[in-house]
């Protein structure tokens, strides 16, 4: 690019003010110029303030550059001056669209330091909020890659089945998006009466609408054209850039936390990975749907095996990990989420690390982008899931 | 997914799909005519029992973002046969609403139960100012806190909880053993009485309300009513 | 064949009014067909759309139209200002003109044209020059992107457009616009009477394919794109301005609807063959239906909107390209060989 851009008569040409726009050709093509492009920090496709930064030739990207840290809120550093209940609170905010999941972790590391029993109806209820959380989440990326592509409708629908699910869960929770139902020891309180019931209502009418996303959109034939061998992600690449969830189920790598190192009361259900080979856009979109009837199998799972019990232990009154570390893995609805805690023995840790699925796989799209259409950025932006709160914490 | 059959097949399933969804009735919710049911857990606002805070600064102190702001004073209580006792007397009790990040925390450390949630939400303000609500605003939530429901089945209440139920029947009890012996000694009954309100408790509990909820009420109901007996007395001297 | 009612003396009168029912003829389609969109695609995605201005929100165009008016008019700084300006104008007055043309009802058009269908197709195919124009000056990366696909898309799909109402004129043996709904109410096949468009099925397709992607409606929406170029070409745009590239599109939709329905769907005649009655009530009639059918293909417009994800730059052009025009093509071989046979 030329050194000064000119700002004369509205586009940036070559050869600055004044000077007429040269057409050079050689071997046999039009010589043309790369465009430098700012995707973001506000734009529509990046949900969220994450910035991408492209060169552009023509419609194709040659170089993508994701630059984040935009919305960096120092969680963790945070988290070393809040106690475990605050800590809780607070990790239900950096991923708001798995806040369950988070502070379901958070809580495992304590209890893990703590070498804490969790009682076992807690447990169940845990796994029921965790999978309830992960349909909510697949439901928001469902409805907003629709929204990307150019299809509105989707979107509405999938926030009609959100509003459905984040009722019933609130009325356990007290929360629509930050739950903070989980505590060390347990849960907050148990489930009010009617939550199953309302549960399994829902359950089942998700079962219909996920099929109804399925006829709006997988069969079509635009949706199809946009969105196969569009960002194909190749399964070394994938576990290279530490790419979980969804996103590596695509690639048909079958890596799944709920299976490898089953937290929770998951060794006693039948969790199902649904996978896929191809790892474009089309098969991240599809283990997205069929991750939520996996999920609605787990719900039912338990429905049927809830045990009766309490769901709290009694705790002192103010919590303090002993001193020590450990490192727990949970399945967020994004891919893997680690938590890394370090306790002096104090009530606040002495250092928490989160590992978060978004920030891995949002470091994996310049492999994507570069050499695809700026089109396609939407389709694989939109594919690859990710939040920005969560890449950025 | 059944095998790729005409080309625009799935172009047309979805327009059907769209149609029939414009045959039937929307949804949505018209909002401001139509009010939404919240479940009584609902984190809408919270409201402040100022009868029951005793000023332990608990929830100020618990709080992730310290946006509860308390100021009090102490108070010297002239107790009648010359001894005076000292309390502390709530001047300030305000929340900022700005700054909270409605995660409970506060409700759920307060020891003495003055602090609640409801579903209330329409506290909205075109200024952020406005929105550090004092406990004379908190103290009219309170009248908006619906009672905890019921709990699923094989759920196990909290057992402090029900000890606390256990211990509140048996004063009740005790209570009115005491108040009987004591009609039937003619005296008075003693000075220290059980700490709510017996008659509005059994009350409640007899309509059905749960037992928490109800010593939550019948507890208020008593402090309001030595409050206000105390006051009457500092007013006599 | 009637005459039109705007054939009055003096000629400044019938100007005047000409140009006052151009316009209102402009608005008052382009906020019917607005509110339409609403309501449609409201219903559609489970919800209600505007209900507050008025009775079920049919105020909300207007009260929208309001508001523009006092949004602050913002030229970017380092855009082009004369072109800046102008581009809504531009992307406005071809809708204005191209309305003169079309026929309402029986004596309801402005002026008729020998070859009026030509003219309205070549002066909506003006709008795209506001697009590339806003586009150009809005000195924004993805404005100028917007605009280029804009009009690339333009040249695509006019040749479609031109090809599918060719094989109308050769079959109806006029350009004239209310001719041709005359050569179409006499129109038999097999001795039943019969609208163009059952016969003319692939022509129909085309025209309304092509006529959805020269005003840029979703399934062909790449130039506005709105999740990756913002809004294409009108990013930059506020207030009014922005204003008058809506209401282009809506009226955009207006004359493409009323073209396909003079041409395939028989005009102001509820099915040829079926006369209308004389006089002002066969007026009344004519409009009534000619705005029915008008709404009906926008209805589809919307629903098309509702369901589909917008294709691609470089399928959108492979389309036109390499399906559209050559079935255009094939389409005019097999109507002049039916002309001459039958
Ligand atoms: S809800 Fe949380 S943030 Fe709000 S006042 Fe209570 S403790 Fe503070
Ligand atoms: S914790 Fe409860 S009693 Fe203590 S100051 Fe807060 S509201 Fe008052």
């Amino acid at each position: 690019m030329s050194e000064t851009l000119p700002h004369e008569g509205g586009v940036i040409l070559p050869g600055g003010p004044g000077e007429a726009m040269s057409v050079e050709i050689r071997d046999g093509g039009l010589v043309t110029q790369e465009m430098n492009l700012n995707i973001g920090p506000q734009h529509p496709a990046t949900h969220g303030v994450l910035r991408v930064v492209i060169d552009l030739d023509g419609e194709v990207i040659v170089r993508a550059r994701p630059v984040i840290g935009y919305m960096h809120r120092g969680f963790e550093k945070l988290a070393e001056a809040r106690d475990y209940r605050q800590i809780i609170a607070l990790v239900n905010r950096h991923d708001w669209l798995s806040a369950f999941c988070n502070e379901l972790g958070v809580a495992l590391a304590v209890e893990r330091l703590m070498e804490l029993e969790v009682p076992e109806r807690a447990q169940w209820i845990r796994v029921l909020m965790s999978e309830w959380n992960r349909i909510l989440n697949h439901l928001m990326f469902i409805g907003s890659f629709g929204l990307e592509l150019g299809a509105i409708t989707p979107v509405f629908f999938s926030f009609r089945e959100r509003e459905d699910i984040q009722s019933f869960l609130e009325s356990a929770t007290g929360g629509r998006l930050h739950f903070t139902y989980t505590r060390v020891g347990g849960l907050k309180e148990d489930l009010p009466a009617g939550f199953l019931d309302a549960s399994r209502q829902m359950a089942a009418t998700m079962r219909s609408r996920n099929d109804e996303y399925r006829q709006l959109l997988l069969g079509n034939e635009i949706f199809q054209a946009r969105t196969k061998g569009v960002g194909a992600l190749a399964p070394d690449v994938a576990v290279d850039y530490g790419v979980t969830g969804p996103t590596l189920h695509a690639t048909g790598v079958a890596e799944d936390v709920r299976l490898s190192e089953p937290y929770c009361v998951y060794d006693e259900l039948d969790v199902k990975v649904p996978v896929r080979t191809n790892g474009d856009s089309y098969d991240r979109f599809v283990v997205l749907l069929d991750r939520i009837d996996a999920s609605l199998d787990l719900i039912e799972q338990v429905h049927e095996g809830l045990p009766a019990g309490p769901v709290n232990r009694k705790m002192p009154k103010t919590v303090k990990a002993p001193e020590g570390a450990t490192y727990v893995r949970t399945e967020n609805p994004l891919g893997q989420g680690g938590y890394y805690l370090v306790s002096d023995g104090g009530k606040t840790p002495w250092r928490m690390r989160m590992r978060t699925p978004s920030f891995s796989n949002i470091q994996m799209v310049p492999e994507l982008l570069e050499g695809s259409l700026l089109s396609d950025m939407i389709a694989i932006l939109g594919s690859v899931y990710f939040v920005v709160g969560d890449v950025d914490r | 997914m059944a095998a790729p059959s005409l080309p625009g097949s799935g172009l047309l399933k979805g327009l059907g799909l769209t149609f029939k969804t414009m045959l039937s009735p929307a949804t949505t919710a018209q909002y401001p005519h139509v009010k939404p049911e919240l479940p009584p857990r609902t984190r809408g606002v919270i409201a402040l029992m100022e009868e029951n805070c005793t000023v332990c600064m608990l929830c100020a102190k618990e709080c992730p973002d310290w946006c509860i702001y308390i100021d009090s004073s102490k108070e010297t209580v002239p107790v009648e046969g010359g001894r005076t006792r000292t309390r502390n007397v709530l001047d300030r009790f305000a929340i900022d609403f700005a700054l909270c990040m409605y995660c409970g925390i506060c409700v759920e450390v307060c020891p003495f139960d003055a602090l609640f949630w409801s579903p209330e939400f329409e506290y909205a303000e075109y200024d952020i100012r406005e929105l550090t609500h004092e406990k004379e605003r908190l103290r009219e939530w309170m009248d908006t806190v619906p009672p905890p429901p019921p709990l699923e089945e094989g759920a196990v209440p909290p057992a402090e909880i029900e000890a606390g139920i256990a211990a509140a029947r048996k004063e009740a009890e005790e209570a009115v053993a005491k108040a009987k012996a004591a009609a039937e000694g003619g005296g008075e009954p003693e000075a220290e009485g059980p700490q709510i309100d017996e008659e509005l408790f059994a009350r409640l509990v007899a309509e059905g309300t749960p037992e928490r909820a109800a010593r939550a009420k019948a507890k208020a109901a008593f402090v309001k009513a030595q409050k206000r007996r105390e006051r009457e007395q500092g007013g006599d001297q | 064949m009637a005459t039109s009612v705007f054939a009055l003396e003096p000629l400044w009168l019938a100007l005047l009014l000409q140009a006052l029912a151009a316009l209102l003829l402009f608005l008052i389609g382009a906020v019917v067909v607005g509110y339409l969109e609403h309501k449609v695609l409201a219903h559609m995605q489970d919800r209600l759309g505007p209900m507050e201005a008025i009775w079920h929100g049919i105020g909300q165009l207007p009260a929208d139209g309001l508001k523009f008016l006092q949004k602050e008019d913002i030229i970017p700084t380092a855009a082009d200002r004369w072109v800046f300006a102008l581009a809504p104008a531009v992307a406005v007055v071809p809708g204005v003109v191209v309305i003169a043309v079309l026929p309402f009802g029986p004596g309801l058009w402005l002026t008729d044209l020998d070859a009026g269908i030509f003219f309205a197709l070549a002066a909506s195919g003006v709008t795209v020059l506001g697009t590339l124009m806003a586009g150009w000056s809005s000195a924004n990366k993805f404005s100028l992107m917007g605009g280029l696909r804009g009009a690339a898309q333009l040249i695509s799909y006019e040749l479609p457009l031109v090809l599918a109402a060719a094989a109308i004129v050769i079959q109806a043996g006029t350009l004239s616009l209310p001719g041709i709904v005359e050569a179409q109410h006499g129109f038999t096949l097999f001795g039943v009477p019969m609208i163009y468009g059952i016969p003319h099925i692939i022509g129909l397709g085309l025209f309304f394919v092509a006529a959805l992607a020269e005003l840029s409606r979703p399934p062909f929406d790449m130039p506005i794109a709105d999740s990756e170029l913002i809004a294409g070409h009108m990013t930059e745009y506020t207030g009014m301005r922005y204003a008058f590239f809506m209401l282009s599109e809506y009226a955009g939709m207006v004359i493409l609807s009323a073209l396909a329905t003079v041409l395939f769907l028989g005009g102001w005649y509820p099915w040829p063959g079926v006369g209308l009655p004389e006089g002002a009530a066969g007026m009344v009639l004519g409009f009534v239906i000619t705005f029915a059918k008008i709404l009906v293909l926008s209805a589809i417009m919307v629903w098309l909107r509702a369901t589909f994800p917008r294709m691609r730059e470089d399928q959108l052009q492979r389309l036109s390209w390499s399906v559209l025009i050559p079935l255009g093509l094939l389409n005019i071989v097999l109507v002049a060989t039916a002309k001459v046979w039958f």
